[in-house]
């Protein structure tokens, strides 16, 4: 199945949400949203990603991106297999996002 | 999001919020202050800095949290604490400033008449006021922009393990624009014009960690409270002693020197008596060699002085004499404004102890909590 597909002008990406921010998605590990595409050759960010979640999460985005708009430490983003804290990221067509939240010891 | 937790009953009796690094609990007395009823966690968790209940409603509570891998943010409540929705707006630095808070470490409630009012203190040192009860924060510009800010601060980097923070956050009862602030470390400083401009009030306070041993800010206050039974008194627990200052004098006067040499005057917590403005208490902790910050020898006592400090008083009735090593933090040490006061102090080990009789004896009335940041009288 992909949780990735193009309509029309806009395209879908699945989130995956870690427990420490199921209370902003309704205890969904899960949301996926829909992100306008201005040309074929233009896919997504990252950043462009965590606004649209951030549409349907209202204040889960701070939780995890400064107000300098960097990522929070202790916090990792995946595209599909791949990590990054750089939120230009392109989110190419088919690839999940999947937000990671690092505990340690006590 | 809003979170549901029952709140104990209190009617006649004292209720305390109780801030620990793993959330937040609610103790409730009967009206004898003898028999104590815990409740909670909320925010099971989360780190909390601080929670604070609202004197002017009565209803309203804000709490500081964060968690060990989430940001910084505010919660309140308009119900008493029964339900809790985050704020939309959390205290940040400006957008291009380069600054990020790390945690808000302490809340304090406007001015009688601000209601709605508050102000909060970040770590990195920053200053914060909502207007409309906790839900929108916006940066006390007149602080954070401040072209002397970072002289009196230091760089973000440059602070204490756990962050440096501006706390001790003070309002004048007889008028809203007159504020104190302390910082750990940057000193004490006064703002006249509701925080449009600041001024450094450190003279006579020691800073002998620093190359001038006397300098104008810099210093190291770990909590500043004002007298609310005389407003134009303030008290600090520093970190090189703890000093008073009767106002309009700007120079603070040492009155640590006279604990005794065997305890020392470090400590961090500071607390004045509701309505007596020469009573006041004190947890010493270990200042030596590399700071254990524990009580002093493992034998925990809390030092009350009631004449402004010029003695003091050792009270340990119902603590342990041999090996309790407490640490009390800034915030975990509190009075309610009953007769007489009772007292009230928390552990980084978990446990909380009351007075009823303003100092004389204590008892353990929680136990087995998480480390306990801060204790305040809901």
């Amino acid at each position: 199945m992909t949780a990735h597909r193009s309509i029309e002008a806009a395209t879908t990406v699945r989130v995956r949400i870690p427990s420490p921010l199921r209370s902003y998605s309704g205890g969904r590990d899960e949301v996926v949203v829909a992100i306008p595409v201005l040309a074929p050759e233009l896919p997504p960010t990252l950043a462009g990603v965590l606004a649209s979640v951030e549409s349907q999460c209202r204040g889960l985005r701070f939780r995890i991106v400064d107000e300098q708009g960097q990522l929070r430490p202790h916090i990792k983003l995946f595209v599909g297999l791949t990590a990054t804290r750089d939120l230009s990221t392109p989110v190419p067509p088919g690839e999940d996002v999947t937000i990671v939240a690092a505990l340690s010891g006590g | 999001m809003p979170r549901t937790a029952a709140r104990p009953s209190a009617e006649g009796g004292v209720t305390l919020l109780i801030a620990t690094r793993k959330g937040l609990w609610w103790l409730a007395s009967d009206p004898m202050r003898r028999e104590w009823t815990t409740r909670g966690p909320q925010f099971l968790g989360h780190n909390v800095h601080h929670a604070v209940a609202d004197p002017r409603d009565a209803r309203s509570v804000l709490v500081a949290a964060r968690t060990g891998h989430l940001g910084p943010t505010v919660f309140r409540s308009t119900g008493g604490g029964r339900r809790f929705v985050e704020a939309a707006r959390p205290p940040a630095f400006r957008s291009g400033s380069g600054r990020v808070v790390d945690h808000t470490f302490w809340l304090a409630p406007g001015h009688a008449t601000e209601p709605g009012v508050w102000y909060a203190g970040t770590s990195p040192q920053g200053l914060f006021r909502s207007e409309d009860g906790g839900a929108t924060w916006s940066g006390v510009d007149g602080f954070n922009e401040h072209p002397q800010r970072k002289a009196w601060c230091g760089g973000d980097q440059d602070g204490t393990p756990d962050g440096p923070k501006l706390h001790s956050i003070l309002v004048d009862p007889r008028d809203p624009r007159h504020l104190y602030v302390g910082m750990s470390s940057g000193g004490v400083f006064e703002s006249v014009d509701g925080g449009a401009d600041w001024t450094p009030l450190n003279r006579g306070v020691r800073a002998d960690f620093m190359p001038d041993p006397d300098p104008e800010y810099g210093h190291d206050p770990h909590c500043v409270r004002l007298a609310s039974g005389n407003p134009d008194r303030l008290y600090q627990q520093n970190h090189c002693g703890i000093y008073r200052l009767d106002r309009p004098g700007n120079v603070w006067i040492d009155i640590g020197a006279s604990m005794p040499k065997s305890v020392g005057a470090v400590g961090f917590p500071m607390v004045v008596h509701p309505t007596d403005a020469d009573t006041l208490w004190v947890f010493p902790m270990d200042g030596t060699d590399v700071w254990p910050r524990t009580a002093p020898a493992g034998r925990p006592a809390v030092f009350r002085s009631r004449n402004g400090g010029r003695r003091w008083q050792r009270l340990a009735d119902g603590f342990p004499g041999t090996q309790a090593w407490w640490t009390v933090k800034r915030q975990a040490m509190t009075a309610d404004r009953a007769a007489p006061a009772g007292v009230y102090l928390g552990t980084t080990s978990g446990e909380v102890w009351g007075s009823r009789d303003e100092g004389d004896s204590w008892w353990c009335i929680a136990r087995h909590l998480p480390a306990i940041q801060s204790i305040e009288v809901a």
